[in-house]
């Protein structure tokens, strides 16, 4: 009964049933392009998207247009710059996205103390989804949406794209077009998840699903599965927990996820630590 | 299943850089002959990878042109002329596929943008595994196989793309005698089919056992013909340079078409010289 209530209570207030569904929405998206994030290894990349998309956000707000324009147009302008001056010179990859996204992060950050707008940098960081406007569930909305179509259409040869991308080139298909597709729907859903986790938390939705997933199943369609239900899981309680411990909403999720996650290394049955222990031991014991 | 038409592979001075701009390779030309096995020989860090990444397309070379049975390589790579067995280190075996998805994966360029296979490539997985033996196995997730599985995993791959001239890189890594006994009639078989077969190892006793001609390499191509002509201890010494002779005297006293096994010498003689 205390339980009942304790699910029921929250949903007589209109803003928390919004934020508990517009956090799931998000959760299944973050989940779903998590598997393709952690399988190819670009969790940096992912880190480097969010961070860059702030003065974008920004300048958005300040010429009045839609915040998702701005934050993909800084997105991809972050990618490039990466892309061309780890070709150009001789700086490592990770120091080269370390710089970039710092710099455009840090570029967001002059210009919302100049800027004169009522956006708060604090919402853009840590987001308010129990804040939400309308406006903005839109965009959430549409982001969201258009990425799960993408993924749904291109989800083999994102696969490919990520396990085997010479071989993708040795059948005559197009690499670069796949590179842009992935990186496209990646700042497609930190657009989505901007308003529910923040552009910090966000990474912890792109990268903490699928890692869970990935030391849970050997079959990407049940990482899949496992993915979505870990995340979606997450987004619900962590609102719901947010609301009676009165703590951040976002920050509760990514607390909630990242729980999920020492669950599954420390118990899952093939890939955990007690697993991967018992099973030296049993091959030792074996031996003898 | 004969070939209607047998590709070659043609490479004309081609240099490949690195970025510190030296170069790995210069001045590379050499023929692959249609319908043949070659095998390309050369030390580690010779530049054989390098000439595989760049007739695959994955290098961009500073100069030099590249031709697959006279089209560049785009085209035959769109037409599926062109399979690539890659080195084992360099696919994840960790990823969460089945042997069965990556033999699929060979068919993506027949398909349609989705890539939903039809009952043909259903069809023609499933004869590439029974052709490599590996069709119980089939559900395994990848990284579960033994080393000579994973070799065959990828070779089916290979066969259901059905592409008339395969790479093979570095095949015999990390395999076992028998394993290495089937890929190599596997090989014979296709090359009897009208296959154009490029093999790179630096495992020389191999060789002599299944290459029709062979390719030696060091930073540029050194030697190139029929594999009698091109295994002389001449030019093993110029290729694997500063090496002990005698153990490359004794491969070249083996060199006659397709010797059995013992007449070879031992693995462990080899590896230590091809380091």
């Amino acid at each position: 009964m205390a339980l009942w209530n304790w699910l029921i209570e929250p949903l007589q207030y209109g803003f928390l049933v919004r934020a508990i569904w517009v956090s799931a929405f998000v959760g299944l998206v973050c989940a779903v392009l998590s598997c393709y994030i952690t399988l190819k290894g670009w969790s940096l990349m992912g880190d480097a998207v969010s961070h860059s998309v702030v003065p974008g956000v920004i300048i958005a707000y300040a010429l009045n247009i839609p915040f998702a324009i701005g934050a993909f147009v800084f997105g991809f302008a972050s990618i490039a710059a990466i892309g061309y001056i780890k070709e150009q010179t001789r700086v490592k990859e990770d120091a080269v996205i370390g710089v970039v996204f710092t710099g455009f992060f840090a570029f967001g950050i002059v210009l919302s103390t100049k800027i004169p707008s009522n956006i708060d940098l604090s919402h853009i960081l840590f987001g308010n989804v129990l804040g939400i406007s309308n406006q903005d569930i839109v965009q959430t909305l549409i982001a969201g949406i258009a990425t799960l179509i993408v993924i749904l259409l291109r989800r083999r040869d994102l696969l490919l794209f990520c396990f085997d991308p010479n071989h993708a080139k040795a059948i005559g298909l197009n690499t670069k077009l796949m590179y842009y597709t992935l990186l496209s729907v990646l700042a497609l859903t930190i657009i989505t998840a901007l308003q529910t986790a923040g552009i910090i938390l966000v990474i912890a939705m792109l990268v903490t699903p699928g890692s869970i997933a990935y030391l849970l199943s050997d079959r990407f369609e049940l990482m899949l599965v496992i993915s979505v239900l870990s995340s979606v899981f997450s987004c619900v309680g962590g609102t719901y927990l947010s609301y009676h411990l009165d703590v951040s909403t976002g920050g509760a999720i990514v607390v909630l996820l990242t729980f999920l996650f020492v669950l599954a290394t420390i118990f899952a049955p093939k890939y955990g630590i007690l697993a991967q222990k018992w099973q030296r031991k049993t091959a030792l014991n074996d031996r003898q | 299943m004969l070939a209607t038409q047998l590709l070659d592979i043609t490479v004309n001075n081609l240099s490949v850089g690195y970025s510190n701009a030296r170069l790995a390779l210069y001045n590379a030309s050499c023929q692959v002959e249609p319908g043949k096995i070659t095998g390309l020989v050369g030390p580690n860090g010779g530049g054989k990878s390098t000439l595989f990444k760049s007739i695959m397309g994955f290098l961009q070379p500073a100069q030099g042109k590249i031709e697959i049975a006279g089209l560049p390589i785009q085209k035959a790579q769109k037409k599926q002329l062109m399979a690539y067995v890659p080195q084992s280190d360099e696919v994840d075996w960790h990823f969460p596929v089945s042997v069965y998805d990556v033999v699929m994966m060979g068919r993506y360029g027949y398909m349609n943008l989705l890539r939903i296979p039809s009952a043909k490539d259903r069809r023609l997985v499933m004869e590439s595994l029974e052709r490599v033996g590996m069709s119980d196995l089939r559900n395994r997730q990848i990284g579960e196989l033994s080393g000579g599985q994973k070799k065959r995993a990828f070779l089916a791959r290979a066969l259901a793309q059905q592409g008339k001239v395969i790479l093979l890189d570095e095949p015999f890594t990390g395999v076992d005698v028998k394993t290495e006994k089937g890929i190599i009639d596997l090989l014979l078989e296709l090359r009897d089919e009208g296959h154009t077969i490029l093999v790179s190892t630096h495992d020389l006793a191999s060789i002599a056992t299944f290459c029709d001609r062979t390719i030696l390499l060091n930073q540029t191509i050194l030697a190139e013909g029929t594999t009698a002509e091109t295994f002389t201890e001449e030019n093993l010494v110029m290729t694997f340079g500063g090496l002990p002779v005698s153990s490359l005297r004794q491969m070249s006293r083996d060199n006659q078409a397709y010797p059995s096994k013992q007449t070879l010498p031992t693995a462990s003689v080899t590896r230590g010289y091809a380091q």
